[in-house]
């Protein structure tokens, strides 16, 4: 059924519009042109944009538990476009425009609204680097303006402009940037995909890999039974390497656990997204009126998906530092998901490294805003056996060759990216 | 987290910087196949879900190297030793 204000007024009178499921239920068909493992946003859409974009429907997507499970229902539900490297900023600029249409496209309402992001300035030296940072941006066809201390004043007149050591000098503004609602971006692509003919498993957790005597991928096992495909494709990332291992591959990815944090839900304050220049701390308000914020990973190799204590007072005194009424509000819910952090801070998608196998791993802590774009690039990649031109430096053998994409220059040290 | 320094005792895991992954060893750079080795050591991980070594400096302490075997499902330390004490198996 197609949602519209029409529907919603006759079913609500004749029936409950809703009790419907929006996407099938099926039994694993023994064999598929594309299996896509992991039923998060990026497979999701992956899986979508395969039967739309290249027709491509004979698709099932493998998800352990049920979709949007993992890290599409831990994150920050941010989407922005602000990259600096050439071969970052188109990418994520592209993904910014599939936001823009996102609802129209799925009909799906995943509330996205472009309510802005600023970077804040506190020193010269940041206001040159995000100068150029925003005339990067500028350069791939995104927006960027930036702002003074009195305009940012104007914005978020109730932050912290006077403190001793980190004085508010300006801002960095992306206008078009914005949040959405996780599960309904999950759920909405899902829906989409069903009803171009893919199947969505749940509760199918891939326990192996079905290997041709040249070593090929040709299909996985399940605990739903085992399922054969032409094409596999791995969108996992969190668990990448745990699933790569299966495969003996290893990959140019350590696993982390980054923690979020809800407040109590409190009148609409802050009108989009902002974050602290002076130490990593990022903060907005969710529409039920809780401030959702965030800042470092905890430091070390992990995959228990919770964090520990230090990092959240780290991440209160960065928000107290900003933000002094945070004081006054309590914490409702922390949490934290595994990121996939690779080691020069950018995704990977690519064929291979194993014949009938594709790639898309690596999201770091920045995989929520790429999901459309991700999806997008990894359908063309799996349907054409060539990468798009948006991902064409997102390849893996880009540590090989030494081509890596380092926003933050700080090397192959994944905990620092 | 607590980890049991080898020479300090138990101490929080805030007094340590981590280095991360034990098992990569530099390879000979004069060697034929140096630039496959140096990818592999400074690129590619195991990143195993479960029994993990890594190298943390006491940097708040005695400033010791320590290896630690740490579990990184559970965040569960089995073991604790000075990096100095020869090669990791």
């Amino acid at each position: 059924m197609r949602y519209s204000l029409f529907n919603v007024i006759v079913n609500g009178l004749t029936k409950n519009l809703f009790a419907e499921r929006a996407w099938r239920d099926p039994d694993p068909r023994p064999a598929y042109d594309v299996l896509v493992i992991g039923g998060g946003g990026h497979g999701l859409a992956t899986a979508y944009y395969l039967a739309k974009n290249h027709g491509i429907a004979n698709v099932a997507v493998l998800e352990k538990g049920w979709i949007g499970s993992g890290n599409a229902g831990r994150n920050t539900t941010i989407f922005r476009s602000n990259y600096l490297l050439p071969g970052n900023e188109p990418f994520y600029e592209h993904s910014l425009k599939l936001w823009e249409g996102l609802e129209q496209e799925l009909n799906y309402n995943v509330m996205a609204s472009q309510r802005g992001i600023v970077n804040l300035i506190h020193s010269d030296a940041q206001r040159d680097a995000y100068v150029r940072r925003g005339n990067a941006m500028r350069l791939a066809g995104a927006d960027s303006e930036l702002l003074d201390a009195a305009q940012v004043r104007k914005l978020l007149p109730f932050l912290n402009y006077d403190d001793a050591r980190f004085p508010i000098k300006g801002g960095l503004l992306q206008a078009r940037a914005g949040t959405a609602r996780h599960d309904a971006v999950v759920w909405g692509y899902a829906r989409g995909a069903d009803k171009l003919g893919v199947d969505i498993l749940q509760n199918c957790e891939v326990t192996g890999f079905l290997r041709g005597a040249d070593g090929a991928v040709t299909g996985v096992e399940t605990v739903r039974g085992p399922i054969r495909a032409k094409k596999v494709a791995l969108a996992v990332a969190g668990s990448s390497s745990r699933l790569a291992s299966k495969l003996d591959l290893r990959l140019p990815i350590e696993s982390f656990v980054l923690q979020a944090f809800v407040s109590e839900a409190i009148k609409p304050l802050i009108p989009g997204v902002f974050t602290f220049g002076a130490g990593h701390f990022y903060i907005s308000q969710s529409d039920k009126g809780g401030l959702v914020f965030g800042g470092d990973l905890d430091g070390y190799n992990s995959y228990a998906q919770r964090g520990n204590l230090p990092v959240i007072e780290d991440v209160m005194e960065g928000g107290m530092a900003l933000l002094p009424l945070l004081g006054r509000l309590r914490l409702l819910r922390q949490w934290a998901g595994l990121c996939d952090m690779s080691m020069d801070g950018s995704p990977i998608i690519d064929i291979g490294p194993l014949p009938g196998l594709y790639l898309n791993a690596g999201w770091n802590y920045g995989g929520f805003k790429a999901t459309p774009a991700s999806g997008w690039c990894f359908a063309h990649t799996i349907a054409r056996d060539e990468p798009h031109p948006l991902t064409a430096a997102m390849r893996l053998d880009r540590f090989r060759t030494g081509h890596v994409i380092d926003e933050k220059g700080v090397g192959a040290q994944p905990n620092l990216h | 987290m607590l980890i049991p320094c080898p020479y300090c005792g138990v101490r929080d895991a805030q007094e340590f910087s981590y280095r991360g992954d034990a098992m990569p060893v530099r390879p000979d750079p004069a060697a034929p196949d140096a630039e496959e080795k140096f990818h592999d050591y400074v690129y590619l991980r195991d990143n195993p879900a479960g029994a993990f070594k890594e190298i943390w400096h006491h940097s708040a302490g005695c400033r010791r190297w320590v290896e630690v075997e740490r579990d990184t499902l559970t965040h569960e330390i089995k073991a604790t030793r000075f990096s100095a004490e020869g090669r990791r198996a």
